[in-house]
């Protein structure tokens, strides 16, 4: 018999609704995977019960004779950045640790709804700030991969949606949430050979995800196939009165029509993203992308995004200044930690709650955002930053006038070790080179797996579309998947 | 205009007043939540997930309260702006669960409009003054504390947390307590006109920041001081007065002004410092990336300008011109909506029952609410909102008097009736037996009665004393139990008197 924790989810769907297996023993393999992967620290906390419970719902549904929810029999992971009605919602953090919403994320009720089950909530950089999934209070998540040649190093599952990506490559879950604000689900899936993708902003409501930067916050679903995508993106997108920067649009139908054929496409290949020193195997990646689009019927063209090399410090403004005021409400007076030292003021109460509260890489992003956001450097930072970022946009604009889609790699290079570039936040930050531009101009983009690397280790490519084009970007990903033939898996350790 | 000047040892102060007034929405939910804003519930009733900023949630503009401030700045003749922009107001405070007030700092949704001010409304020859508004902005209001209920803790009341205010900042145009007293009460009756804000000071529905500076005429404005939250008219006079004359003994004695926040203590009188502008907050105002841009349409707007009702101004003009009331009079009635309201009801109705305009009947109107119902109110400590008597028997107790059913003396007598019952005056009058009669034949009886039991008076009269003339007016209102039309019993005794 199959082993049901390695079908896609596309494949559970069907598997359950023609009756090749029930809903329980779906649940019941994933809930073992989850248990016997400690190791991976993929998980903040496991919900079996949860899974199980959905699982049997759908089960007796089925029984019943009712029509199937679109998830029906689907077991997934939940990124613990969406609040979750009674179970813990931490954002990986100390400040939200024991944490209980008495309330449910808009996107997690709509999986709920359309019959997913909850494995548990996955771990992540904390607040959504890192690439690499070393900013976690509750620890860093591993990648199941591992370099060739007996490297043992633990690698990095890529940030923030780490726990997303290294459960779903591990076979702990068939997919998962991610969110994005500058590349947390593509740069993570490049990492350990999924692909996920982030759509257009305001395509998913972020009521009841905890807030990193507002303006670029995105969810979007993770998964081993650009399907498996497709499916949960219809279930996550929809208007929502309660988030105000949602669209108020009908969700397309991107998995009805799904198609490989790119005839008549023309795709963009931004030249800004081949800069002197690019990684040999990346940059190789990429021009097998490009063999793999023009096989697929679409013709290539050379575009140009003048304003690539600002849209790195760009992010760094805005997204620091955004999450400095997101993260305020964090003062230990209503909820989450509260730190009261002996004869403590207000203030005493605010400084010790906010200095246990946060990890290191939060309190850094807090104080470059009140920096850049203080009189006397507003306009040169904040005000500049929306410039640019509007320039950003036009270039992007522009270049979709000559093409369609852009194929571009996800990120700089393949997953590292853990702690390899914990020193330097700055060199963390350049993981997001390649995603950080579509996520300022609040484009749908995804990670694709193209290959492996002379080290073992998955690279990805990014496909990049037009507002309100996610069926482009499926499509073309789709093309790539098709020829990649990417099936490689790490080996288990764990 | 105002010549309001402190006389200090080195000549003459100017004072130069502005006012910030921010202004408590009136709607039944919060500017960016659902929650109900009832004045008064308990602690924490009030609150839902939005204003107590849990984690993920987002605000949503409540279209309400958008309307209500367009409202306003259309009722101040004001530029309304078709796109506006919320920011963030950063600071840490325990009564600002979100760490930021949603504010608008860079783009308000109204702009420039005038207010005009009377500065003595029972003068009719007093002068007029614009005092120009600068803008209107919607904002969140924060919870409040309550340092109260524990020894060593405060308490959070988030009841407030998220309900709308708008922030009326006027121009520094004013120039004595009395015109910031006018401006004050004027801006207040416009928002109970408009509905926009009940206006209730006592509950801290509007207050004014009070900013005043002294210079001497003619020179540069002054540094100014910023007096916070003050709730009544009468303390915004009474700052005015004691910040600016503080501010000239500081000056005079070679001190200087600092720029500062300051609170006023109503029990001594005296404004305080709280801080100076060195440990001013430093807001990190950006455009709240939660919400997107204001777009107003010309339907929405259309609609807004549509619901405004007629404004003091063109009411007091009206009641003036085509009712014909006294300058004193118009203004009196207008200066409070409800009071117009029950006005124009009682014209109404006693035009409607004389079958006259109500132009014929305005002025009686008047005269009985001002003199007659509001005597009486005060009297019984109540307000025209609690009066016993309403406007619909108002007006057919004036009816009474018009069409000579009762004298004004026997009107007098069925109100205080009407008071204590809450009768209809038709009823009293029939119960009581105090039609007013003009039957001849029995007043003529009374008229003899009279002058036969006072033969030396009628000497007297008879021999050039006329101003007895009343005195047997009065003896046959008395015998005839003051029913008795006064005109004919004026008619009959002239006549006895010359028979």
């Amino acid at each position: 018999m199959t082993n049901l924790t390695d079908l896609t989810v596309a494949e559970i769907r069907d598997g359950f609704r023609a009756g090749d297996f029930s809903a329980r023993e779906v649940a019941e393999g994933f809930n073992a995977n989850v248990a016997a992967a400690k190791a991976l620290n993929a998980f903040i906390v496991e919900t079996p019960d949860k899974a199980l419970e959905a699982a049997d719902a759908a089960d007796r549904a089925k029984a019943a004779g009712e029509t199937p929810g679109a998830l029906a029999g689907v077991p997934i992971g939940m990124k613990d950045l969406f609040c979750t009605k009674g179970v813990q919602t931490t954002a990986a953090s100390h400040m939200l640790e024991g944490f209980v919403p008495t309330y449910e994320s808009t996107v997690s009720g709509k999986l709920w709804a359309a019959g997913a089950g909850m494995l548990g909530k996955l771990n992540l950089d904390q607040f959504a700030m890192g690439s690499s999934n070393e900013t976690s209070y509750f620890g860093n998540v591993i990648s199941p991969w591992k370099r060739g040649g007996g490297d043992n190093a633990a690698l990095a599952p890529g940030g923030s949606s780490g726990g997303s990506s290294s459960a779903i490559s591990a076979r702990l879950c068939p997919a998962a949430t991610g969110t994005d604000t500058g590349g947390s689900i593509r740069q993570p899936a490049a990492f350990t050979g999924i692909s996920g993708i982030k759509p257009t902003y305001g395509r998913c409501s972020r009521w009841g995800i905890v807030a990193f930067a507002s303006s670029l916050d995105q969810a979007g679903p993770m998964a081993r196939t650009v399907r498996d995508n497709a499916i949960l993106l219809e279930v996550m997108s929809g208007f929502d009165p309660k988030d105000s920067t949602s669209l108020d649009l009908p969700v397309p139908q991107w998995e009805a029509n799904l198609s490989s054929d790119l005839k008549g496409k023309t795709v963009g290949i931004p030249k800004e993203y081949r800069p002197d020193g690019l990684n040999a195997e990346i940059s190789a990646m990429w021009d097998r992308g490009i063999e793999w689009l023009k096989d697929a019927g679409a013709n290539v063209v050379e575009v140009s995004l003048p304003h690539t090399q600002y849209a790195l410090p760009t992010y760094y403004i805005i997204a620091p200044a955004e999450a400095s005021s997101n993260l305020a409400r964090y003062d230990g007076v209503r909820y989450g930690q509260r730190d009261l030292p002996d004869g403590a003021g207000l203030q005493d109460m605010y400084a010790a709650t906010r200095a246990a509260g946060f990890g290191p890489e939060v309190k850094r992003r807090i104080m470059i955002g009140t920096y850049v956001l203080s009189a006397g450097f507003y306009d040169a930072y904040y005000t500049q930053a929306q410039k640019v970022r509007a320039l950003i946009a036009r270039d992007f604009e522009l270049a979709f006038e000559k093409c369609d889609l852009l194929l571009t790699p996800t990120a700089p290079s393949s997953s590292f070790a853990l702690g390899e570039k914990q020193a330097d936040p700055l060199a963390m930050y350049l993981n997001d080179v390649f995603t950080v531009p579509a996520s300022l101009a609040g484009l749908p983009a995804m990670a694709v797996p193209g290959g492996l690397d002379a080290a073992g280790l998955p690279i990805g490519l990014q496909v990049i579309g037009k507002a309100l084009d996610e069926q482009t970007v499926l499509n073309a990903s789709l093309a790539i998947e098709e020829r990649s033939g990417f099936t490689a898996r790490p080996d288990k350790w764990w | 205009m105002s010549d309001y000047r402190i006389q200090g040892a080195t000549g003459e102060w100017e004072v130069v007043i502005g006012l910030e007034v921010h202004a408590q929405v009136t709607s039944n939910a919060k500017l960016f939540s659902g929650a109900a804003t009832a004045f008064g519930a308990e602690p924490n009733t009030q609150v839902s997930l939005v204003d107590a900023a849990m984690p993920g949630m987002l605000p949503v503009p409540n279209r309400q309260c958008i309307r209500q401030a367009v409202r306003t700045g259309m009722a101040i003749d004001a530029q309304i702006n078709k796109w506006s922009r919320f920011d963030r107001k950063n600071y840490f405070y325990a009564d600002l669960p979100q760490g930021y007030q949603i504010s608008q700092l860079y783009h308000p949704i109204v702009g420039e409009g005038q207010i005009e001010i009377v500065l003595d409304e029972k003068n009719p020859d007093s002068s007029t003054k614009v005092i120009g508004v600068e803008r209107i902005h919607v904002e969140q209001d924060a919870g409040k504390l309550m340092h109260d209920q524990h020894p060593t803790s405060s308490y959070v009341d988030l009841n407030r947390s998220g309900v709308a205010l708008m922030e009326i900042v006027s121009k520094p145009d004013m120039r004595s307590p009395a015109e910031a007293g006018a401006y004050l009460s004027k801006l207040r009756t416009i928002l109970r006109y408009v509905g926009s804000c009940d206006g209730n000071m006592d509950q801290g529905s509007m207050r004014a920041d009070v900013n005043v500076s002294v210079r001497k005429p003619g020179e540069e404005f002054g540094t100014r001081t910023e007096t916070k939250n003050v709730n009544s008219v009468r303390f915004v006079m009474a700052v005015v007065e004691h910040e600016a004359n503080r501010q000239v003994d500081v000056l005079e004695a070679g001190g200087k002004i600092v720029q500062e926040t300051r609170l006023y203590d109503p029990d001594r009188n005296e404004t305080r410092s709280m801080r100076s502008k060195e440990d001013a907050h430093d807001y990190r105002y950006f455009p709240d990336p939660d919400l997107l841009p204001l777009v107003l349409d010309d339907v929405f707007l259309d609609e807004c300008r549509a619901s405004l009702p007629e404004l003091p101004d063109v009411k007091r003009k009206r009641y003036e011109q085509a009712l014909g009331l006294s300058a004193y009079n118009a203004a009196t009635l207008t200066a409070d909506a409800d009071t117009a309201r029950w006005f124009e009801t009682l014209v109404a109705e006693a035009a409607r029952i004389q079958g006259k305009s109500e132009s014929d009947v305005a002025k009686a109107s008047a005269n009985w609410l001002l003199s007659e119902l509001y005597g009486a109110l005060n009297r019984l400590g109540k307000t025209l909102e609690t009066s016993p008597v309403g406007p619909t028997d108002g007006a057919e107790l004036l009816a009474l008097v018009a069409d000579g059913t009762i004298s004004g003396t026997i009107a007098k007598q069925v109100f205080e009736i009407m008071l204590e019952t809450g009768d209809k005056p038709g009823k009293i009058v029939e119960e009581k037996g105090l039609k007013q009669t003009s039957d001849t034949g029995a007043i003529e009886a009374a008229v003899a009665t009279v002058l036969a039991n006072n033969a030396d008076k009628v000497e007297q009269y008879r021999g050039g004393k006329e101003a007895l003339f009343g005195f047997f007016v009065g003896q046959t209102m008395k015998a005839m139990q003051g029913k008795a039309n006064p005109q004919v019993v004026n008619e009959l005794v002239k006549k006895a008197l010359a028979g």
